[in-house]
Formats: structure tokens, C-alpha cells, sequence
């Protein structure tokens, strides 16, 4: 809860009282306010300028520089105000953060001094607000890049030792990071160029023999063009096996598009050989060399320009497909009304309504072969009108396709910024949330050991743990309580949430534990008798380390707190008990049933120095889990370990 | 003083009442309204606050709330931030109702600060009442098994999915099984006011609990 919603901390405890008539369980005590004092306002003088608020803003976040007592460090006795000698204009968004919960970073600020502010102040840059936070995160990575910059124009590029199959890729991906990369990167290319220019001489008639008639080149220098190809098939098969070995996916290089273009390329080749001198084949393999023309596209890897293209013909599909579209409509219906129109003519050259798509697509897109006109009347009215549209439907869609590509291009670039900035965005919101949740877990396990040593109060009276972090973080953790106690059920992280799950559906086998089920399932009228019923089952199922014991299992149940005049259980659990034949015997606060996490594998055997007056041994403190970067830590996070390491 | 501020929420209301129902109008009328509320001597004299308290709470709402009515957009989103784990919006939406007394969508600074006077500083009789109300969905005075069982389920969906022991399907049915026990009396199927305030009167835990935020401000 780390907005400026603390304000509204008192309506929310206040709408609880909506639960108590229909809540299961008695209510914990509320955490008392010590502080009875007035509300004041503080003095901070930044480097001259003064700023005021009240004690109570700056306390919402007491992990801060502000929010603690570390600010008294800066009290200046005789002006008796706090004296900071930083920079005031960046101090006003920082003291709006306390005021308004949402902390902005300003346009005009530099990131590095902005970030030292922060620092300062320890207020971590992750809680910028939405609004602004897209704009710190570019300043901030342009910043790193620029130093990134700077660093890598002043060494050598000293690169941690690769093995050779990386080199190898690396020097075929970026053709710059060595000289041989860039002689196999040229000869590559010359041998594409050799390649696709003798396809095309290939057909040039050259020379004519008294013998017979011009014939095309190809056929005439068949062995000196038969050895060329071989050669570039030969270097082609060389580069695309290279490529394989040293690429680091196979599978995946395999599937990208230039291999499949590479691939192409040789394949004809290969089965000419293969089908040579066979005539029914021949005219398929004829065919087959027009692959040959595929080689062209093996330029992509050489050109940036041709990459984009592609890509961004790509991401105009649909827009090229709308222009298709409505073509092939327009196409559909000159060419009827062309056909009906000229049927009555004779020698008309428009037999049929497909043959009438030529002479469609020839009018609209205004090239007029003129090898099809139409000689009636109607027919030629028609085919003015169909002219005439015919610039509009192709001229329209042009200009339209052209703007959407750049916008699209440009879109795409911050689409996938977005994308990759909204990931990160989640996560706060996710941590935000889980470290607020956490902080009510973690909160509880302390409560429960403060009111353990309180309830022991008199012999220990100087073991005083000190109160956990702010009274707005207790009073939200009983009103969190209270909720638990209304529903009977309690909060849970999400790892034992899911073993809990699991060992809910494992735990209807075996016979030992039915019992704890079934009382689970009862509904008690109230639900401390159905607590004690679980207790005295679980210990037997928590011996018999079950189905999924793997590392600190934990679970949450009652926890028994038992005053000196009570013997003491076998079990190892005690418990604040609120039964009515019980509120006699102990001298314990009633109305209170509180909770924490046993470890269950360890024995539970721990004695600290106080559990001498507890005759039930208390339990031990598992190793907590780290609480996420929350907002709000609980200082009482090193107090708990204090206390269990004795 | 609060003629003056009535006449721009009257006038404003009264023009979204005879033009049509459009949602540009409809965002123009909430941005139009600001409301201003009573003068502080008349909210101390109708409620049970000092005047600092209500000075402390109008300044944390007005913070929240620059415009100075909370519509209930705003009303779920607050409220969800004090239950991380689970889904307060249904609970915040009954809520919303129960402080809205004159119903207009919006809860200012007064509709605030009386129900808070209530549950707060008021009688235990008050409190109860308050409670049946919040349970009445349609205020007709009856509170019947279905509008328990969404109040219900509302309570148990702010717990959230990651509860120990797991939440069952009928676990709020049965509460409400269990509720309707104690409760109802006649057993006529309903729980009427009269019931409700007395068997909350004879339950010491419920008595026990009513007290427990009196030191809130």
C-alpha cells in the first residue's frame, strides 16, 4: 500500500465493521496508537528554500530518508528545521511523491542527477509513476548506451575466448569482425553475381554458325558454362554447409528463409545431375532451372535495403491484400459488362468473360495493349468508363498503401517497445502488489512473535522486540486480519498455496490423515473448534513427511502459547485458545487466536531464552523467505532473525 | 453557504436530465461538478466528529480526490489497494451503495464523513443498522439468502485464490447456511431488521467486535 490512499486507511478499518456479524471467528485486537500527539508540521530548508509539510505525509513511507530517523541526522537544532543541502528543484518532485503517492520524474531534468537525488533520499526509481516512467527508462538507456559508447571506441575489442564454431558465426553473421570474414563475404558475392549473370548470357543468342541459326549461348559454350555453374554450385554447397556446422540452432537455421533460399538455389543443379540425358524429364527439368534464378535473392544477406524491404512488404500484407481485392472486383464486373456489351458484335475478340479479364486489367491500369478493343457502341462507352474508374481503383490504394508503410514501420518500432517496456511494467505492478501482500505475511509471523513475548511480558519485560515498521503498516495488517478471521481462511503465499493444494488432493488417501479432512470439512459453528480438532491430527500427519516434502515445508496452523500454569502438550504447538472452560485456567488476553508457519521436518525443538517460562517448546523459526522488493519492508525483518539465532 | 454550491450540481443534473443520455455529456457533467462541501460548523454539529478530525479527513480525501465526490470507479480502485491478493470490487461496489445514501453515483465529502460518524462514533444500535443496510442490497428491508450469498461471496473473493485452508465452491454457501441459522429466527426465510439487531445484540463475539475500531481517527 504504498499510494497516498494511506488516508483512507480509517474508512476501510472503519467499512470492516460490514464483517463482523457474519464473521466466523473473533476479531484480533486492533494495534494501539501511541502516538496521541497533534499532527505538526516540519520545516525542510533545502539549500535556502523551505519547504513545509506535516509529520504525518512524510511518515507513509518510513523507509525512506524522510520517513525515518535518519533525516534526523539533518536536524538543525537552533532553527529547528531540517536542513538538506541538495539541489531544490529536484527536491520538489521528491516531496510530492510523499504528497501525492506518485513520484514524476521532470522533463528537464538530467538522469544521473535526478538518480543521485533519488538515491539520496532512498526512494528506489522503480516506483515512478506510469506517466513518466516510460520517459526515465529511455533517458536512462540512451545514457547507459552512450557510456556503452564510449567504452567500446577506447579498448580493443578483446573478446572473451570463443570456440571455433562460434567464431565461425560470428565472422558469417557480421562480416566486419575480421578480414577473412570480409574476403568470404566479397567472394560470396562475386561468385552470386558470376552466377545470375551467366544465367542471363546463358540465353543471349550469340554469334551465328554457318551451320545453323543464332542460337543462344548457352547452347553453343555448353561445357564452359557447364563448368562455371559448377563452380558456383560447388562455393554455394561450400558457404551452406559452413553455415550449418557453425550455426548454433540447426534446427533453426535450418528453418529460416535464406537457407531455404540457399537451399533453392543449389537444389536444381544437383537434380540435373542426377537426371541427366532422360528425355521424358527433360522439359521438367528445364523448368527447374528457373530456380536458378533464386540465387538473386542469396544478395538479401549482402544488402540491408532488400531485408527491409521484405519485411516490411510483409507487414503490408494486409493492406496489399485489400488492394487485390477490390482490383479483382472491379476486374470482375468491367469484364461482364464488357462481354454482354460486345457479344452482339461479330469478330468480336471477346469470347468469353475471362478472356475479357485481359482486356479489363489492361484498360485500368491505363497500358492499353490495344491487341482487344471494343467496337460497339456500348461496348466502347464502357470501356471509357472502365478506363476512367480504372485510375481511380489503382491510384486511390497507392498513396494509401505507401503512408500505411511508414506508418507501420514506424508503428512496429514502437509496438515492440511497448512490448518490451509493458513486460517490466507488469512486473512492478506485480511486485508492488506481491511485496504488499508479503509484508502482511511476514508481518504476521512478527505479530505473532511480539505477542508471544508480550503475553510472557512480565518475566521478559525487558526483551521488548520493537514495534514492527509504521502504525499504517499495522493497522492495514489487523485490518488484513480481520478479514482472515471474518472468512475463516487465511492468506497464504503462492508456493504453499499450491502445495497446500496438492496435498489437499493427496491427503484423501491416506487413512491417517481422513481425520484432518473431515474436520476440515465440518462446519464448526466456530472455527477455534475446528482448529484444536486439526491440531491434534496434524502432528501425526506432519511426522510421516508425506507425498511432497521437499525442503522446508511449511505450514500454517494455530500456534499454542501456553501460560506457566498449564502442563504441557505433547504436541508441539501451543495455542492462544479462547475456549470458554479454558479462559479461566489461563491468564492469557482473550478474545485472540493468532497464527504463524511451523516448519515441519525439523524437530521442533528450539529453546530460546525465554521459553523457559513456556513449557511448550516453541516452534522454530523457518528461514524466512526474502520478502520481494517491497515498498514498505518491515525493519522487524532483522529483529526476527535475532531472535532465532539464539 | 451550501446554496451557492447546490446550484452548480442542481444545474449541472439537471441538464444532464433533459438532454440525452450521451457518454461525452455524461464526462462532461462529472468534470463540470466540483463540489464544495457544507461549512465545517454545520458537519461538526451533524456528525460526531471534531472539527480537527474532520479537518484530517477531508484534507486525506480531498487528496485523493481533487474534484471532491468519488465516483465509483475511483471508490473500487482505493479500496482494492488495501487487499493486494484479492478481488475487492464486488465488496467495494456494495459499499459504494451503502455510502451513497441519496444515491446519485457519487459519494462527496458528507455522505463520507456520516457514514464514517456511524461506524465510528455511533450506537451500537446504529452500527447494526448501518450493517443491515450494507447487506440489503435492494433496501427493501427484507435481507433474503441470495443477497447474503453475494455479500458473501464479495468477502470471500477479496481473499483472493492463494488461501490456507483452499476455498471451496460452497464454502460462502454454507457461511450463509450458518448465518441464516443464527439469524433468522422465524424461520420465514428472510432476516428482517429486528432480527438481525437482536440476535447481534445477544452474540457477545459480534458485541465484542463492534467496539474494536472506536480509536480509528
Amino acid at each position: 500500500m504504498a499510494t497516498g490512499v494511506a488516508a483512507w486507511l480509517p474508512f476501510a478499518r472503519a467499512a470492516a465493521i460490514g464483517w463482523m456479524p457474519v464473521a466466523s471467528c473473533p476479531m484480533p485486537v486492533a494495534p494501539r496508537d501511541h502516538r496521541r500527539r497533534q499532527d505538526e508540521l516540519i520545516i525542510l530548508n533545502v539549500s535556502g528554500r523551505r519547504f513545509q509539510t506535516w509529520r504525518t505525509t512524510l511518515d507513509r513511507y518510513p523507509d525512506t530518508l524522510l520517513g525515518s530517523s535518519e533525516k534526523d541526522f539533518f536536524y538543525n537544532e537552533e532553527t529547528k528545521e531540517y536542513f538538506f543541502d541538495r539541489d531544490p528543484d529536484a527536491f520538489r518532485s521528491i516531496l510530492n511523491f510523499y504528497r501525492t503517492g506518485k513520484l514524476h520524474f521532470p522533463r528537464h531534468e538530467c538522469i544521473s542527477a535526478y538518480d543521485e537525488e533519488l538515491t539520496f533520499f532512498g526512494i528506489i526509481p522503480e516506483i515512478i509513476g506510469d506517466c513518466c516512467y516510460e520517459e526515465y527508462k529511455d533517458r536512462k538507456r540512451e545514457n547507459l548506451e552512450r557510456l556503452q559508447d564510449d567504452q567500446e571506441e577506447n579498448k580493443d575489442v578483446k573478446l572473451p575466448h570463443m570456440n571455433f564454431r562460434q567464431t565461425m558465426w560470428r565472422a558469417f553473421e557480421n562480416p566486419h569482425t575480421s578480414t577473412m570474414a570480409l574476403v568470404f563475404y566479397y567472394v560470396t558475392g562475386f561468385f552470386i553475381a558470376i552466377s545470375v549473370i551467366t544465367n542471363v548470357v546463358e540465353t543471349v543468342p550469340c554469334g551465328s554458325t554457318p551451320t545453323q541459326k543464332d542460337m543462344p549461348c548457352g547452347e553453343r559454350y555448353t561445357v564452359a558454362f557447364f563448368c562455371m555453374d559448377t563452380a558456383c554450385v560447388m562455393i554455394f554447397t561450400v558457404e551452406y554447409l559452413l553455415r550449418l556446422f557453425a550455426a548454433p540452432s540447426r534446427y533453426r537455421f535450418m528453418r529460416s528463409v535464406m537457407s531455404i533460399i540457399d537451399v533453392v538455389a543449389i537444389l536444381p543443379y544437383y537434380i540435373g545431375l542426377v537426371m541427366t540425358d532422360n528425355e521424358d524429364v527433360s522439359g521438367a527439368f528445364v523448368t527447374l532451372r528457373v530456380f536458378r534464378v533464386f540465387r538473386i535473392f542469396k544478395f538479401s544477406r549482402h544488402s540491408q535495403g532488400l531485408r527491409i524491404l521484405g519485411y516490411t512488404l510483409k507487414s503490408c500484407a494486409s493492406e496489399l491484400g485489400f488492394l487485390l481485392f477490390s482490383l479483382t472486383m472491379a476486374i470482375i464486373i468491367f469484364a461482364t459488362v464488357m462481354f454482354y456489351a460486345e457479344k452482339g458484335s461479330s469478330s468480336s475478340k471477346f469470347t468469353s468473360i475471362p478472356a475479357s479479364f485481359w482486356y479489363t486489367i489492361v484498360t485500368m491500369t491505363t497500358l492499353g495493349y490495344g491487341d482487344m478493343v471494343p467496337k460497339t457502341i456500348a461496348g466502347k462507352i464502357f470501356g471509357s468508363i472502365c478506363s476512367l474508374s480504372g485510375v481511380l481503383v489503382i491510384a486511390l490504394p497507392v498513396p494509401v498503401i505507401v503512408s500505411n508503410f511508414s506508418r507501420i514501420y514506424h508503428q512496429n518500432q514502437r509496438a515492440d517497445k511497448r512490448r518490451a517496456q509493458k513486460k517490466a511494467r507488469m512486473a512492478r505492478i506485480h511486485l508492488a502488489k506481491s511485496g504488499s501482500a508479503n509484508a502482511f505475511l511476514l508481518s504476521k509471523r512478527n505479530g505473532l512473535l511480539n505477542e508471544l513475548l508480550e503475553l510472557t511480558g512480565t518475566n521478559t519485560g525487558e526483551q521488548k522486540l520493537p514495534k514492527s515498521a509504521c502504525l499504517l503498516e499495522s493497522q492495514h495488517h489487523h485490518l488484513l486480519h480481520c478479514l482472515e478471521k471474518t472468512t475463516a481462511h487465511e492468506f497464504v503465499d503462492e508456493q504453499l498455496y499450491e502445495q497446500n493444494y496438492v496435498e489437499a488432493v493427496m491427503q484423501s488417501f491416506p487413512a491417517a490423515r481422513r481425520e484432518s479432512v473431515s474436520s476440515r470439512d465440518t462446519a464448526t459453528p466456530t472455527c477455534c473448534g475446528r482448529r484444536s480438532k486439526r491440531n491434534t491430527t496434524l502432528p501425526i500427519a506432519a511426522l510421516q513427511p508425506g507425498v511432497n516434502q521437499q525442503g522446508p515445508l511449511q505450514e500454517l496452523s494455530a500456534i499454542h502459547i501456553q501460560c506457566a500454569d498449564r502442563p504441557s502438550r505433547s504436541t508441539s504447538r501451543s495455542k492462544l485458545n479462547l475456549k470458554a472452560d479454558d479462559v479461566g485456567r489461563l491468564n492469557c488476553k482473550g478474545g485472540r487466536i493468532t497464527t504463524a508457519i511451523v516448519s515441519l521436518p525439523s524437530p521442533p525443538a528450539l529453546t530460546t531464552p525465554d521459553s523457559d517460562n513456556l513449557r511448550g517448546p516453541p516452534t522454530r523459526r523457518p528461514p524466512l523467505p526474502s520478502p520481494g522488493p517491497s515498498i514498505q519492508t518491515t525493519t522487524s525483518s532483522a529483529n526476527v532473525v535475532k531472535v532465532s539465532a539464539l | 453557504m451550501d446554496t451557492t454550491r447546490r446550484v452548480s450540481t442542481i444545474s449541472a443534473r439537471v441538464d444532464a436530465a433533459v438532454s440525452s443520455v450521451d457518454s461525452v455529456e455524461d464526462e462532461l457533467e462529472l468534470s463540470a461538478v466540483r463540489h464544495r462541501p457544507e461549512g465545517l460548523g454545520q458537519l461538526e454539529a451533524q456528525t460526531r466528529f471534531s472539527r480537527k478530525e474532520l479537518q484530517i479527513l477531508y484534507r486525506g480525501f480531498k487528496n485523493e480526490c481533487p474534484s471532491g465526490i468519488v465516483n465509483e470507479e475511483t471508490f473500487k480502485d482505493i479500496y482494492a489497494q488495501f487487499f493486494p491478493q484479492g478481488d475487492a470490487s464486488t465488496y467495494a461496489h456494495f459499499l459504494f451503495n451503502a455510502f451513497d445514501t441519496d444515491h446519485n453515483g457519487s459519494v462527496s465529502f458528507e455522505d463520507f464523513v456520516m457514514g464514517l460518524s456511524i461506524l465510528l462514533r455511533g450506537t451500537i444500535q446504529e452500527k447494526l443498522k448501518w450493517a443491515f443496510n450494507l447487506y440489503d442490497i435492494n433496501k427493501d428491508g427484507y435481507i433474503t439468502k441470495e443477497e447474503m450469498l453475494d455479500i458473501m461471496k464479495a468477502i470471500y473473493d477479496m481473499m483472493g485464490k492463494c488461501t490456507y485452508p483452499v476455498l471451496k465452491e460452497e464454502t460462502p454457501r454454507q457461511h450463509v447456511e450458518v448465518f441464516f441459522q443464527k439469524m433468522d429466527k422465524n424461520k420465514d426465510g428472510v432476516v428482517t431488521i429486528d432480527e438481525f439487531i437482536d440476535c447481534c445484540q445477544n452474540d457477545e463475539n459480534i458485541m465484542r467486535s463492534m467496539h474494536l475500531f472506536e480509536n480509528v481517527l
